[in-house]
């Protein structure tokens, strides 16, 4: 068992043993009137729990983060420039050296070698890697005698840690325990301070939000950055071809994977919003009771779907459909010879439409249902018919949030992944035939970070500046469409 | 006054009878009404041909062709020595097997008087690649049945299932290497004498991906508990923090610009595309915490972080439902804020937030862009994890990275497994969806 899982038993347990002398404590104190307690007897365990445990666990925590961080940092000054081969790159170098670490560790832990012995390893009597091997751990190449001394330093440095890791640790868990069992009083106020802690916790789970959004914006900023060092940063925004080539020397541009998925976003808009819109008319101002109970849960189905369904309902299904129509000469439908291949951006676009179809439905049913019935009333007193009342009334009324609402889809279609991936094709280009393969910003981000990936070429990076990109267009948009829902609403409210 | 009446020119009008101009508005009504009826019916349909596409397409996956044959396992080619030692057993590899595959079809023929002109060689090619690895399992343990005859139930290959199932037909083999008329003329044969027949099967919903040569071999079950475990890391990080997050904004947060930002900065990340969640667990799970690639616990966290708003904007409505007399009260006998939070409003919301998880999960379990950035795809799993450890840390795969992985390999043998694993996500995600809906019913209460 680790080092790590030993300690936190034994921080739970010394919580455990808190709780129960702590609230013994508070009785006896009081003379065994709980009366005179200020709060339950449970608030004083609860106290002597809540100090053992949590503030250890706290710097445990922040200590496993760091520590690997700092000692790789250490041990990435000592690897010298020539260890790097041809094409390599420190990353790489430095992850054989933990691999070597790893390994080690095992032999230790297997009892092939004692600790002092793999010390004393030395890669000219020793074949590193078939001892390595011979406990399961693979390493790619022999084992140079710099990575050997590295790996041997990074487990010396490792090892110093945890031993420093449990020489504060223990005695932080002892002083919150021995303090809180001897603050149980009756006069100490347990319940505020177990509040105060608990009040502490939600806040830090309410925070995680925006940790998440500070994660998501530096994981893609930094890497961005380090993007816009190896490739000019005037190629990506305004040059005219993506050709990414492993050899280096690539053409990134981003404009013609825009090009694509604002087309393919459009085809996806131009399915969805009519059919949606209309949609919602039907089922908010004719449909009866029963109608709308059978619809309109049918209809949301559809956005209940997993994307890869509608990825494969368009590699499969839609596509060769299209192809049967649009495609294959005398023997097509229309003896055209217009499409060739089953992804096109007609095919995902189609497709993406039927699922934002839904999405858009939903949200204008809400919309349309809060436009107030007193102005469909007038309009109907006057003499208008209902269609006319829902033309010039209603319509307008509901129009910006509509267009909110179309917003929303938009960001939704242009984020989308699956159906492009499977569904667009992988020819970066600017064409306008809806029947052509394109590609989309998504699908960009899937290729460039699946498979080999070496985060040191710009042709991996390229995909946190394209994801970044895609981040700021969504957010753009969902901010707009947020502002206009919610101005909107006020009118009324 | 009469004379004013008499100048202007009557206006013909009746109530029988519909002036032009009603009708054109009249006729402007039906059609925006059909309109609206064209819309759903449209969605209705695609609705209906996704569901035919998935069920037609997707059954072929629960049966499979299985051969059945005797093998005789000959003692001189699996144990030369005679003394059934487990070690020299194992010396054969599953080469060694597939002579024995050929003398049980040949035997067969004979047996069955089947003409065919095909070598016994060939013959092999209707059965599956994995036919002699499932022969060397069997020898392996039963050492002591070799030299005896024991019958087996083999696949037969990804072409002749086709060719059962109507996928493959002899005009769409012309090109193929991996079929031939002849064999398919065999297979026929074989059908006919009952020993090669269509049955359930059961290796798909509980097997593992195989790799590209035996589609007839993949299935669902390792991926599926990579789903499992990947919902329990969900279930676990998400829904206390979900919960703990809305009880703050909802009953406890001062309003400011810090909760301001934080509740704008929920309802964005709601909106991110989930790709983005995948760039994020990349770059800080596995680049920066050097958590291991494809491991359900790095796909768990992935998909928290993208769960969490859904959860969050359904616990805080849920908390919101919740009378502020059932508050007061509390306060009134003595409470502290945080007994009356804790002791009768989060009881009383329970259902809605269960409601709020579940369906956050069922949306959880069918993300796969987040998924292909960790690295849940192109790893085939071949055993299931032996423990809770390994099942988070041991790289798997997921149900829809699962079904990506099938239908990328443009293969229809392998549409078909991806239509077949939908059928099975869909009836996961249904039920969940189900149970939802049946607890806001029972136990939602209206105040």
């Amino acid at each position: 068992m680790s080092t790590t899982s030993l300690l936190v038993i034994a921080i739970l347990i010394l919580a455990t043993l808190g709780y129960f002398l702590a609230s013994k404590r508070a009785i006896s104190t009081a003379g065994g009137d709980r009366r005179k307690l200020h709060s339950l007897p449970v608030y004083y365990g609860s106290n002597a729990a809540m100090f053992t445990a949590i503030p250890a666990l706290g710097v445990l925590l922040i200590w496993l983060l760091a520590q690997p961080m700092l000692v790789e940092r250490n041990i990435l000054s000592t690897i010298p420039d020539k260890l790097i081969p041809e094409g390599s790159s420190i990353g790489l170098v430095m992850s054989d050296v933990r691999r070597v670490a790893d390994g080690l560790e095992v032999v230790v832990s297997t009892g092939t070698l004692s600790q002092n012995e793999t010390l004393k390893l030395d890669t000219e009597q020793t074949d590193i890697r078939a001892l390595l091997a011979g406990v399961g751990a693979a390493v790619g190449s022999d084992v140079q005698p710099e990575v050997l001394k590295a790996a041997q330093n990074y487990r010396a440095q490792t090892k110093m840690g945890q031993s420093w890791m449990v020489l504060i640790i223990v005695p932080l868990a002892l002083i919150g325990f021995a303090l809180s069992v001897l603050a149980a009083k009756p006069t100490f106020r347990a319940r505020n301070t177990v509040e105060r802690g608990i009040l502490a916790l939600l806040v830090l789970a309410a925070s995680l939000a925006i940790l998440t959004t500070i994660g998501i914006v530096f994981s893609m900023l930094f890497e961005s950055i380090n993007f816009f060092k190896l490739h000019s940063w005037t190629d990506f925004f305004f040059g005219g071809s993506w050709a990414p080539n492993f050899r280096g020397d690539s053409d990134l541009s981003i404009l013609p994977l825009l090009w694509g998925t604002i087309y393919i976003s459009i085809i996806a808009l131009i399915v969805a919003v009519p059919v949606g819109l209309f949609a919602a008319i039907y089922l908010s101002e004719y449909a009866g009771p029963r109608v709308r109970a059978f619809a309109k849960p049918l209809l949301e189905i559809l956005a209940g779907i997993p994307t890869i369904v509608y990825g494969l309902f368009a590699l499969v299904t839609v596509g060769p459909a299209l192809v049967r129509v649009f495609g294959r000469g005398q023997e097509g439908l229309l003896g055209l010879e217009w499409m060739s291949g089953a992804t096109a951006v007609l095919t995902a676009g189609l497709v993406m439409g039927i699922m934002l179809i839904p999405f858009v439905s939903s949200l204008s049913d809400d919309i349309i249902n809060a436009v107030p019935q007193s102005l469909r009333d007038g309009s109907l007193g006057l003499g208008a018919t209902p269609s006319e009342t829902i033309r010039q009334i209603v319509l307008p009324a509901a129009l910006p949030g509509i267009v909110g609402a179309v917003l929303l889809a938009a960001s939704r279609a242009i984020g989308e992944t699956m159906i492009v991936v499977l569904g667009a094709g992988a020819i970066a280009k600017f064409s306008a035939n809806p029947l052509d393969a394109m590609t989309t910003i998504t699908t960009r981000i899937v290729s460039q970070l699946t498979g080999d990936t070496d985060f040191a070429s710009p042709e991996t990076l390229v995909a946190f500046a394209l994801g970044l990109t895609l981040f700021v267009l969504t957010l753009g948009l969902n901010v707009i469409a947020l502002y206009i829902v919610r101005k909107y609403r006020e009118q009324y409210d | 006054m009469t004379d004013a009446i008499q100048k202007t020119e009557k206006k013909k009008s009746s109530l029988l009878q519909l002036d032009a101009r009603t009708r054109t508005r009249n006729a402007a009504e039906t059609r925006f009404k059909a309109y609206g009826m064209i819309a759903i019916a449209f969605g209705l349909l695609m609705l209906s041909i996704l569901v035919f596409n998935i069920v037609t397409r997707g059954a072929g996956a629960y049966q499979q062709t299985f051969v059945a044959l005797e093998v005789e396992l000959l003692a001189g080619k699996l144990d030369e020595k005679g003394d059934r030692n487990l070690d020299d057993i194992k010396k054969v590899s599953t080469f060694g097997y597939t002579p024995l595959l050929s003398n049980a079809l040949e035997a067969k023929v004979a047996e069955l008087e089947i003409e065919t002109d095909l070598k016994a060689k060939k013959m092999v090619g209707i059965l599956s690649k994995s036919a002699a690895a499932q022969v060397r399992d069997y020898a392996l343990n039963n050492p002591n049945q070799i030299g005896e005859t024991v019958g087996f139930e083999f696949l037969a290959s990804s072409r002749v299932d086709g060719y059962l199932k109507g996928r493959v037909s002899r005009d769409s083999i012309g090109n193929d290497k991996n079929i031939s008329p002849a064999q398919l003329d065999l297979a026929d044969a074989l059908k006919a004498e009952g020993s090669l027949a269509k049955r359930f099967n059961m290796s798909f919903i509980t097997g593992s991906d195989a790799s590209d040569a035996r589609p007839e071999a993949a299935g669902m079950g390792t991926s599926m508990i990579g789903s499992f475990f990947m919902m329990l890391v969900v279930l676990v990080l998400a829904l206390p923090i979900g919960v703990a997050a809305s009880i703050y904004l909802e009953e406890f947060a001062p309003k400011n610009w810090i909760t301001d930002i934080i509740e704008v900065n929920i309802s964005n990340l709601a909106a991110v595309p989930s790709i983005v969640f995948g760039i994020l667990g990349l770059a800080v799970f596995i680049n920066y915490m050097y958590l291991p690639n494809s491991a359900p616990l790095v796909g768990g966290l992935v998909l928290t972080l993208m769960t969490l708003p859904t959860i969050i904007i359904s616990t805080r409505a849920s908390l919101k439902a919740v009378p502020p007399s059932i508050r007061d009260a509390a306060l009134g006998v003595g409470a502290s804020k945080m007994q009356s939070v804790f002791h009768h409003v989060l009881p009383l919301a329970a259902p809605g937030i269960l409601t709020g998880t579940i369906i956050g999960l069922a949306q959880a379990l069918g993300e796969t862009a987040p998924l292909l950035l960790i690295g849940m795809v192109g790893f085939i799993a071949s055993n299931p994890p032996d423990s809770i450890a390994t099942g988070l840390l041991s790289p798997n795969s997921a149900m829809p990275a699962q079904i990506y992985e099938w239908a990328k390999r443009a293969d229809p043998a392998f549409y078909e497994r991806a239509w077949g694993g939908i059928i099975i996500l869909l009836v996961f995600l249904v039920t969940m969806n189900t149970v939802a809906v049946i607890l806001r019913r029972r136990f939602e209460r209206r105040w």
